[in-house]
């Protein structure tokens, strides 16, 4: 098993994984709930993709909760990759700053 | 009106991706920022496989509390402080010189968090999952770990419900450890069971 240790080879990897840990500490959904819904989408994807896939997971599972939708999570992902390109190096990136 | 292109900075779609749910969760009052923080940060730095070794040193010497493992592992496992999510259900399987125990979870990447921490990124490839129920040996060969001819291997599949955590064998030559030196001997990888415990003096 040549494989890698480390748990996250990147911060938004942690952060997804502590936004879902925080849900299902609310009592949004419970772990089996999780299971089942990142089980199947994980099964025959390949290694590298496995925290693309356990995005998506929690994405569908905000959805059938009506919480929000894939469609919401990539207009707001646009607004904060426009607000990154409009803040100079070194401050902090704001919403704000995409001038939505 | 913005100079874009000489002053900003690209946000990866992953990156941009997550801090939008983010955003999103945080309006709607679902979570809140600093818990997620104190939640990552206990995974990275706090909750690791020397819980677990601790468990196994005390199973080792104290052969009342490896009965109460055997029994109930959970709660013989939270006596010790080390409760918590994704140890809700703990099973401790035990080595003997019969019987090895392999733990994996096929469907995706279920662990005992509070014993083992998270679990390594090779737990998590369909290649382990799928193979270390079909040829577990061959498995263990890759980790360096060959068993006697009749030694029979058992290979636990974790759930959401179910963690396992195995205990290996106490080696040889660990007679006289105290609890500390035994919890030297043990391996995040003895307790997935795709490693065996460290002799004394052994690197």
């Amino acid at each position: 098993m040549n494989q890698p240790e480390a748990p996250f080879d990147a911060p938004w990897q942690a952060q997804l994984f502590g936004l879902t840990v925080a849900l299902n500490e609310a009592g949004l959904f419970s772990w089996p709930d999780w299971a089942e819904t990142f089980g199947p989408r994980v099964q025959n994807a390949p290694a590298e993709a496995y925290w693309d896939v356990w995005s998506e997971a929690l994405i569908a599972l905000l959805e059938a909760r009506g919480i929000t939708d894939m469609g919401a999570v990539e207009v707001l992902k646009t607004r904060w990759q426009e607000a990154a390109r409009a803040t100079p190096h070194g401050a902090p990136i704001e919403l704000s700053a995409s001038g939505a | 009106m913005h100079d874009h292109s000489h002053h900003g900075s690209e946000l990866d779609e992953m990156t941009a991706r997550v801090r939008a749910l983010e955003t999103i969760l945080t309006e709607k009052g679902l979570i809140d920022p600093a818990a997620v923080d104190a939640i990552i940060d206990t995974y990275e730095h706090k909750v690791g496989p020397r819980n677990g070794a601790e468990v196994v040193a005390r199973a080792w010497s104290d052969p009342a509390f490896a009965d109460w493992l055997r029994k109930d592992a959970t709660e013989a496992i939270a006596s010790m402080g080390f409760a918590g999510r994704q140890g809700e259900h703990m099973v401790a399987v035990f080595n003997t010189p019969e019987e090895h125990n392999l733990v994996v979870c096929t469907l995706c990447s279920c662990y005992p968090w509070p014993v083992l921490g998270l679990p390594p990124a090779w737990y998590k490839t369909p290649d382990y999952r799928a193979r270390a129920v079909r040829t577990p040996r061959a498995v263990l060969a890759e980790f360096g770990v060959s068993l006697p001819e009749d030694m029979r291997v058992r290979v636990w599949d974790s759930t959401a419900e179910v963690r396992y955590l195995v205990i290996p064998q106490r080696p040889e030559g660990s007679e006289g450890l105290d609890e500390a030196g035994l919890a030297d001997l043990v391996t995040r990888d003895s307790m997935i069971g795709c490693g065996l415990a460290r002799r004394p003096g052994a690197a």
